[in-house]
């Protein structure tokens, strides 16, 4: 297990059409901003952007290839900032906060080209070996 | 998106915006969804999709014990294409509200999950939730308006598997100059006059001419009555070669005017032959324009009358 103050490896994740679209689509989220560039721009988007399921799935992805897959996701909390749009790419950055028994809380922080896309916090246990 | 958020005022006046901020509050802690129900039981190929999409190679979302990635929680109570069955009225209500005061976008903006037990396929999802808090009006970068928070209880098979809190904003987009695309309008047109009518000729003719004293050979730009170094009023003129470099620049977001398309670069362009010459840096996406790049003369068509010397970055210093 991991201490306080450990920093988990980035993991930079290329923010396609493709990648927008699908992740919408497979969190059923059909809002048209997240899958028609004509019909985001008329609502002031310069282009789609990623939903925040699609984000969530990339933050509790990120924490458990860090921790193994092992790793029982508890909690995720996070908050949208800067919109990941297509051509840009998002770095996801972990740092623990602090570490009880087999439970690790850990701040993450997704930046983009324009900010941070998302902030938040996850809560991750990691059973002790032959439980 | 909830970035630099900061407590505004409603424009219409204090007592209007209280009474109807008093109005939004009344939804506080009602039902926004009763008894729903997933539209589909948790399932194998809605994991493995959403898997492929985000990426997701752990090995717990797949095989005979599969566990649906917890992060999915909400995804399980979508309404997708055929949307919501099991909104209440009071949710309804409460959003009517909001899109009737022009408070029609939405953008989500915090989810907080917990996950209380594994979903696997086959459990059948419920789901109740409740109007949690809605906030003052707020503005915020994307405009104003008010969040609304959620809290969403889900089970599976009857048992608790977690809890969802949702906050998006209700918001009326900010004015935007203009929606980005083509732009509208002419270039402006350039005062043409005896002194400087001698430049345009050569422009017609994709030259760009330099005036060159004829008393003391000084080369001089933009175009003027007389030499400043020697005061002389005679002289004729060499076509630039056409090399240049970026002298030094400025990138214009704002303010958006017609017949520009911001942002782009603005480069002040040292030419081979020494003098500088202001124009559009072009070829090179606006933000990859450097002091020192260098740059080469050519013509831009920017309407049916007009042609106007330009310089092309070489990205990369290929040139």
């Amino acid at each position: 297990m991991t201490a306080a103050g450990d920093e988990l490896p980035p993991l930079s994740i290329p923010i396609t059409r493709t990648l927008i679209v699908a992740g919408a689509v497979a969190s059923r989220d059909y809002q048209d901003v997240h899958h028609d560039s004509e019909l985001a721009k008329e609502k002031g988007s310069p282009d789609i952007f990623m939903n925040i399921l699609t984000t969530n799935g990339l933050v509790g992805r990120y924490i458990t290839d860090c921790f193994g897959e092992r790793a029982v996701l508890r909690k995720v909390a996070i908050r949208l900032g800067a919109p990941n749009y297509p051509g840009d790419t998002m770095v996801l950055c972990g740092t623990v906060v602090s570490v009880e028994g087999d439970r690790a809380e850990v701040r993450v922080v997704g930046a983009n080209s324009i900010g941070n896309h998302v902030t938040g916090t996850v809560t991750v246990t990691v059973p002790e070996d032959g439980s | 998106m909830s970035g630099e958020v900061v407590t505004g005022r409603g424009t219409s006046g204090g007592v209007v915006s209280e009474e109807f901020y008093g109005r939004l509050k009344a939804y506080e802690g009602r039902a926004a969804a009763t008894a729903g129900t997933g539209k589909d039981l948790v399932n194998e190929p809605m994991i493995r999709h959403w898997c492929e999409a985000v990426g997701d190679a752990n090995p717990a979302y797949t095989g005979p014990d599969a566990i649906a990635p917890p992060t999915m929680l909400q995804a399980w109570t979508m309404g997708g294409l055929s949307g919501h069955l099991d909104r209440s009225a009071a949710h309804d209500e409460l959003f009517a509200l909001l899109d009737g005061a022009g408070y029609t976008s939405v953008a989500a903006t915090d989810c907080e999950q917990e996950y209380l037990r594994p979903l696997r396929p086959g459990d059948r999802i419920t789901f109740d939730a409740v109007i949690e808090s809605v906030s003052e009006l707020k503005t915020t970068k994307l405009g104003t308006g008010h969040f609304v928070t959620t809290r969403m209880e889900v089970r599976a098979d009857g048992e608790p598997a977690g809890t969802h809190r949702f906050r998006i904003l209700k918001y009326a987009p900010a004015a935007k100059g203009k929606p980005k695309g083509k732009p509208s309008g002419e270039r402006p047109r350039p005062v043409i006059n005896r002194d400087n009518a001698g430049f345009w000729d050569g422009v017609a003719e994709h030259r760009l001419l330099i005036q060159r004293c004829a008393g003391c050979g000084t080369l001089r730009f933009p175009w003027l009555p007389g030499c400043a170094a020697c005061g002389s009023p005679e002289w004729d003129t060499v076509a630039a070669s056409g090399k240049g470099t970026v002298y030094s620049y400025v990138v214009m977001h704002h303010p958006p005017f017609p017949a520009f398309d911001p942002p782009y670069a603005v480069g002040l362009i040292e030419l081979a032959e020494g003098v500088r010459v202001l124009s559009n840096v072009v070829g090179v996406p606006y933000d990859k324009v450097r002091i020192g790049m260098p740059v080469r003369l050519e013509f831009l068509r920017v309407d049916n009358e007009w042609e106007l010397p330009v310089f092309k970055g070489a990205d990369g210093g290929a040139d």
